[in-house]
C-alpha cells in the first residue's frame, strides 16, 4: 500500500457524492430518505474541502466545513418540520405520492 | 371651358354622394341635374365654337406619372371627335338624369343613383377628352366602373349583382387586350401620347414586332389588341354575353350606358386611333368582319326574344356591328355619324320602352302586354318616332346614317366591305322586322295583361316625357341636319386631323356614287320586314307560333342565344372554377395552411403537450434532471477546455 | 503504513454505510447507517490532522442532526411493507447516471498534484486552538451569520410544526392584565323579598360568570 494521498480522499468523496445523488433518485418511498442522501452528499462535500484544506495547509477549508456543518444542520431541522406537517395534512409520507405540481 | 365640361359632372356625382349620405333627395336631384344641365349646355357651344372656327386645343391640367422615359399628363384635348361625342354623352346624360326622376321615384335610394349616372357621365366624358392611352384608359374603366354600379343598384337582387359582375368580368378579357395594346405602343412608339403616337404611325408602318411564337407587323398586333379592347366594351361576337344581362339594371341606365354612350366608346376608340389602324389593313378586314357578323348574329336573337328590353338590347349590339364595320372599311366619319343618331333613337326606344314598363306595372314580358295604344298614346308615338328612325325610314335620322354605312361598305369595292354589305341588308330587313314586332306586341292585339295591370295603365309624368320629346327630336332632325357635316360635302372639313383616311381607301368618295339599286336595297328591305311583322303579329296572330314549329331548330337556336353562354360556361368557367377549387383545397388548404400556419399551431401544441410531460410532479424526477445537467456540464466542460 | 490501514477501513466502512442507507428497508436502520458513516467520516477527519472538526461532526450531525432524523422517523407512521417498489425499476438508469458521475468526477482529480500525500502539519498549535485564530477574527462575520441562520431555522421550524389544540385552556397574561373593571363587574339592585331563583336566572342572563 502505498502513501496516502490526496487523489483517495477525493476519490472517497467522490463515490460518496455519487451514491448520494444516486440514492435520491431511487428511492421511491421515502421522504426521509431523500432528506438523508442529502446529508450524504453534504458530508462529501465536507470531506473534499477538509482534505484539500490540508493538502494546502490553509485553514480556510476547515472554517467552510464548519459552516457547511452549521446550514446543513439547519437544512435539515426546517426539512423535517416541513415533513412533519406534510404527513399531519396527507398522513402519507410516500414520495410517489407527492405529485400535486404535475402540468 | 371644356375643364368645365368635363369636371361639373364629377361635382355633381360628389355632391350627390354626399346627400345620399345625408338621405336627401332633392338635394341629390338638383346637384346632378344642375349640373349635367350647364355640362350639355357648355358642350353645345363648344361644339358650335368648334364648328365656326376649326381649332383644336388640348388643355393640360397636370403631371400624372413621370418615370424615366415614360411621361403622362393629365390632358383633355377638344377636337372634332371630341365635340361630336361630348354633345351626344352630355344631351343624353342629362336626358337620362331628368327622366329618372320620375322613374325611380319608388325608390329608396335615389340620391346614389344619381351620383353613379353623373360619375359614369365624367369617366365617359374623361375618355372622349383623353389626351393619351393611359388616361383613354382611365376613363375606359372608370365607365367599367360605373356600369357595374348601376346594373347591380338593385344589389340585393341575386341576378342583378350576378349579371354587374358578369359585365365586370367580359369587360376586363377586353380590357386586358387593351392594356396589352398600351404596352405594345408604348414598346414600339416611345410614348403614349396621341399626337406623338400619330405622328410616328407612318414610319412604322412596316415595322415588326415579336408576338407569342411569331415576328408579326407591329402595327396590326397593336391595332387587334387594341380592337379586342373594344370588342369587350362595345359587346361585339365573342364578348358579347354580358349586354343582355345587363338589363338587369334599371332601364335609364339601359338607355344612357347601353345604347348610347359606354358601348359606343368602341367605335369612338377605333375612330380616334384612325391614324393608326389606316396602316393597319388585316386589322381593318377583322374589324369589318366582326362588325357584320355581330349586327346579324344579334338581329337573328333580337327576333326571337319576349323581354320588350332584351329585343332593344340586341338592337343595340347588331346596330354597334354595323358602326364597326363602317370602321372597318375606313368610312370613319359615317359610324360616327350613325353613333350620334343611334344614341339619339336608342335611348328614346329604351326610355320610351321603360314608360311601358313604368304604365304595366312593372311588366317587362311582350307576351304579357297588348292593346294599350289607346291609354298611352304619347309613349306610342314615340315608340313609333324611334322605330321609325331605327328602321331607316326616309327623313328620319336613321335613314342618313344607315344608308351611309351600307353605302360606305359596297363603296369599297373590296370583298370584306361587299360580304358586310349583304349581311348588313339581311340585317336590316331583321331589325325592321323585330322593331314593328316589338310595336305590335307591346301596343295592339287583344290586351294580355290581367285586368288589374290594366285597370292601371296610365300615362308617364311630365318629368318622365319631356326628355322622350327632347330624344325625338334629336332622332328625327339629327340626321338631316348633320348629314352634310359629318358624311356629306364639308366632311373634309368638319373632321379635319381628328380622323386620318389613307388616300386608297375611298370608301367614303365611292358611297357617294353607289349604283341607286343598293342605296334602295335598305328601304325595300326595311318595308319588307314592316310588312311581315303586320302580317305575323296582327293579320295572322297564330302565325309566328306555326313558323317557330316548324324551324324548331333554327328557331332553338336563335332563342337560346346561340348557346354562346352555354358554350363559354363549360369551355371557360367550368374549368376555371375547378382550377379554383383545387387551388385552395389542395394548394391553400392542404399545402400552405397545413404547413403555416395550421402546421405550426399543431405543431406547437404537441410539442408542448410532449414538454409537459417533463413535469411530472416528482421531486426526485427534477432532482434526477438536475444531477443529468450536471454531468452533462462537467463532460461538456472537460471536453471543450482540457482535463 | 497503520495510517494506510485505518484509513482503507474507514473509507471502506463510510461508503459501505453509505450504501446501506439507500438501500435498508427499515427507515430506522437507515438512520443508523447514516450515524454510522458519520462516525467514519470523522475517523477520516481525524487521519486528515482536522481534529476539532471531527469532534463537531460526531456532537453536531450525530448527536444533534441524526438524532433528530430518529426522532421523526419514530415519530411518523411509516408503513413500511411496500417500501422498495420501484426500485428494481429504475435501478439500471440510476445506476448508469451515477457510474458516470463518479467516474467524471475521479478523473478530473486525477492529476499529479494530487499525488501528494496529506500529512499532519506538524505545528505546535493544535487543530482547535487554530481554528480559533481565525474564526473570531477573520471569520467572525461569517460565524455571526451562520448563528442568524441557526436562529432563523429554529423559527422556521417551530413556526411550522406549531399547531394550537381546540379546548386548551390557556392563560394570557397580557388579557389577564388589560381587563377593566367596567367590563368585568356590575352592581345589581336587588329586590329583598324577591325568589333566589328568579335573581340567578337574571344574572346568568346578563353577564358570564368567572369561575
Amino acid at each position: 500500500m502505498g502513501a496516502i494521498t490526496l487523489f483517495h480522499y477525493l476519490t472517497v468523496a467522490a463515490i460518496l457524492f455519487t451514491l448520494g445523488a444516486v440514492g435520491i433518485f431511487l428511492n421511491r418511498k421515502n421522504v426521509i430518505t431523500i432528506l438523508m442522501c442529502v446529508e450524504l452528499m453534504l458530508l462529501a462535500v465536507n470531506i473534499n474541502l477538509v482534505a484539500f484544506s490540508t493538502h494546502n495547509g490553509d485553514l480556510t477549508g476547515q472554517i467552510f466545513a464548519m459552516l457547511i456543518l452549521t446550514v446543513a444542520a439547519a437544512e435539515a431541522a426546517i426539512g423535517l418540520a416541513i415533513l412533519v406537517v406534510y404527513f399531519r395534512n396527507r398522513g402519507s409520507i410516500a414520495v410517489e405520492d407527492i405529485n400535486m405540481m404535475k402540468g | 371651358m371644356i375643364t368645365a365640361i368635363v369636371f361639373l359632372p364629377l361635382l355633381g356625382a360628389i355632391g350627390a354622394g354626399i346627400f345620399s349620405l345625408l338621405k336627401n333627395d332633392a338635394g341629390g336631384y338638383a346637384v346632378t341635374i344642375s349640373a349635367m344641365v350647364l355640362s350639355m349646355i357648355l358642350g353645345w357651344v363648344a361644339f358650335l365654337g368648334h364648328i365656326s372656327s376649326g381649332a383644336d386645343t388640348t388643355v393640360v391640367l397636370a403631371n400624372w406619372m413621370s418615370s424615366g422615359g415614360f411621361h403622362v399628363d393629365w390632358a383633355l384635348r377638344y377636337d372634332a371627335l371630341t365635340a361630336v361625342m361630348v354633345i351626344v354623352v352630355t344631351t343624353v346624360s342629362t336626358m337620362v338624369h331628368i327622366y329618372s326622376v320620375g322613374y325611380m321615384s319608388h325608390d329608396n335610394a335615389k340620391p346614389r343613383f344619381m351620383a353613379y349616372l353623373s360619375l359614369f357621365t365624367f369617366a365617359m366624358l374623361m375618355l372622349v377628352t383623353a389626351d393619351n392611352l393611359v388616361q383613354m384608359f382611365f376613363g375606359w374603366e372608370g365607365v367599367g366602373v360605373a356600369s357595374y354600379l348601376l346594373i347591380g343598384f338593385w344589389y340585393h337582387r341575386p341576378s342583378a349583382h350576378e349579371a354587374a359582375m358578369k359585365a365586370f368580368v367580359v369587360n376586363r378579357v377586353g380590357d386586358f387586350g387593351f392594356a396589352l395594346g398600351i404596352f405594345g405602343v408604348f414598346a414600339l412608339a416611345g410614348s403614349v401620347e396621341l399626337d406623338a403616337i400619330f405622328s410616328l404611325a407612318p414610319t412604322l408602318a412596316d415595322a415588326r414586332m415579336p408576338f407569342l411564337f411569331w415576328e408579326l407587323p407591329a402595327l396590326e398586333v397593336l391595332g387587334m389588341l387594341l380592337f379586342i379592347g373594344a370588342m369587350g366594351k362595345s359587346a361585339q361576337l365573342g364578348l358579347h354575353t354580358w349586354l343582355p344581362d345587363a338589363m338587369e339594371g334599371p332601364t335609364p341606365v339601359s338607355a344612357l350606358i347601353h345604347a348610347a354612350t359606354m358601348v359606343t366608346a368602341g367605335v369612338f376608340m377605333v375612330c380616334r386611333l384612325s391614324p393608326m389602324l389606316e396602316y393597319a389593313p388585316f386589322t381593318l378586314d377583322f374589324i369589318t368582319v366582326v362588325g357584320a357578323l355581330t349586327a346579324i348574329f344579334a338581329a337573328t336573337i333580337g327576333f326571337t326574344q319576349f323581354d320588350i328590353k332584351r329585343v332593344i338590347a340586341y338592337s343595340t349590339c347588331s346596330q354597334l356591328g354595323y358602326m364597326f364595320f363602317a370602321a372597318g372599311v375606313s368610312a370613319y366619319p359615317a359610324a360616327m355619324f350613325h353613333l350620334t343618331t343611334h344614341a339619339f333613337f336608342k335611348a328614346l326606344l329604351f326610355l320610351g320602352a321603360g314608360s311601358v314598363i313604368h304604365a304595366l306595372s312593372d311588366e317587362q314580358d311582350m307576351r304579357r302586354m297588348g292593346g294599350v295604344w289607346r291609354k298611352i298614346p304619347v309613349t306610342y308615338v314615340m315608340m313609333w318616332i324611334g322605330s321609325l328612325a331605327l328602321a331607316g325610314f326616309p327623313f328620319f335620322a336613321g335613314y342618313y346614317s344607315k344608308d351611309m354605312i351600307l353605302e360606305a361598305a359596297w363603296g369599297q369595292h373590296a370583298s370584306t366591305g361587299q360580304f358586310a354589305y349583304v349581311l348588313g341588308i339581311l340585317a336590316a330587313f331583321l331589325t325592321a322586322f323585330y322593331s314593328w314586332r316589338l310595336l305590335f306586341m307591346t301596343f295592339h292585339g287583344k290586351p294580355r295583361a290581367s285586368a288589374e295591370v290594366m285597370s292601371h295603365v296610365h300615362e308617364s309624368p311630365a318629368v318622365m316625357t319631356i326628355p322622350l320629346f327632347v330624344l325625338a327630336i334629336g332622332a328625327i332632325f339629327s340626321g338631316f341636319l348633320f348629314y352634310d357635316l359629318f358624311v356629306g360635302h364639308h366632311w373634309k372639313e368638319f373632321w379635319g386631323d381628328a380622323i386620318f383616311i389613307l388616300p386608297q381607301h375611298e370608301a367614303m368618295e365611292a358611297a357617294h356614287h353607289v349604283p341607286s339599286i343598293i342605296k334602295l336595297m335598305p328601304l325595300i328591305v326595311g318595308v319588307g320586314g314592316v310588312a311581315l311583322a303586320f302580317i305575323m303579329y296582327v293579320a295572322i296572330p297564330s302565325l309566328p307560333g306555326r313558323v317557330a314549329g316548324a324551324f324548331r331548330p333554327l328557331h332553338q337556336l336563335f332563342f337560346n342565344k346561340w348557346y354562346v353562354d352555354e358554350l363559354y360556361d363549360a369551355m371557360l368557367v367550368r374549368p376555371a372554377v375547378r382550377l379554383g377549387r383545387l387551388l385552395w383545397t389542395r394548394g391553400d388548404q392542404r399545402t400552405i395552411d397545413a404547413f403555416g400556419p395550421d402546421g405550426v399551431s399543431g405543431m406547437v401544441g404537441r410539442l408542448s403537450a410532449v414538454s409537459s410531460r417533463l413535469q411530472t410532479g416528482y421531486v426526485f424526477h427534477y432532482a434526477f434532471a438536475m444531477l443529468i445537467g450536471v454531468v452533462v456540464l462537467i463532460l461538456w466542460y472537460t471536453r471543450t477546455f482540457g482535463g | 503504513m497503520i495510517t494506510s490501514l485505518f484509513f482503507y477501513l474507514f473509507a471502506a466502512m463510510t461508503v459501505a454505510s453509505g450504501l446501506m442507507v439507500i438501500t435498508a428497508r427499515n427507515p430506522v436502520h437507515a438512520v443508523l447507517f447514516l450515524i454510522f458513516s458519520f462516525f467514519n467520516a470523522a475517523g477520516l477527519f481525524i487521519l486528515m490532522g482536522a481534529e476539532f472538526l471531527a469532534m463537531l461532526l460526531v456532537v453536531v450531525y450525530v448527536g444533534a442532526v441524526a438524532v433528530l432524523f430518529l426522532f421523526v422517523v419514530m415519530m411518523l407512521d411509516i408503513n413500511f411493507d411496500d417500501m422498495r417498489e420501484g426500485f428494481r425499476r429504475h435501478l439500471p438508469l440510476g445506476l448508469i447516471i451515477g457510474f458516470i458521475l463518479m467516474v467524471e468526477l475521479v478523473l478530473i482529480f486525477a492529476v499529479p498534484e494530487t499525488s501528494v500525500g496529506v500529512a499532519d502539519s506538524f505545528s505546535s498549535r493544535s487543530n482547535t486552538a487554530q481554528i480559533g485564530d481565525v474564526l473570531y477574527t477573520d471569520y467572525i462575520f461569517l460565524f455571526q451569520l451562520a448563528g442568524i441562520i441557526l436562529l432563523v431555522a429554529m423559527i422556521g421550524a417551530i413556526t411550522l410544526t406549531m399547531r394550537h389544540r381546540e379546548g386548551v385552556k390557556r392563560q394570557s397574561i397580557a388579557l389577564q392584565n388589560a381587563r377593566r373593571r367596567d367590563e368585568t363587574v356590575e352592581i345589581v339592585s336587588v329586590e329583598s323579598h324577591v325568589a333566589p331563583q328568579e335573581i340567578a336566572a337574571e344574572v346568568n342572563a346578563d353577564q358570564k360568570v368567572l369561575r
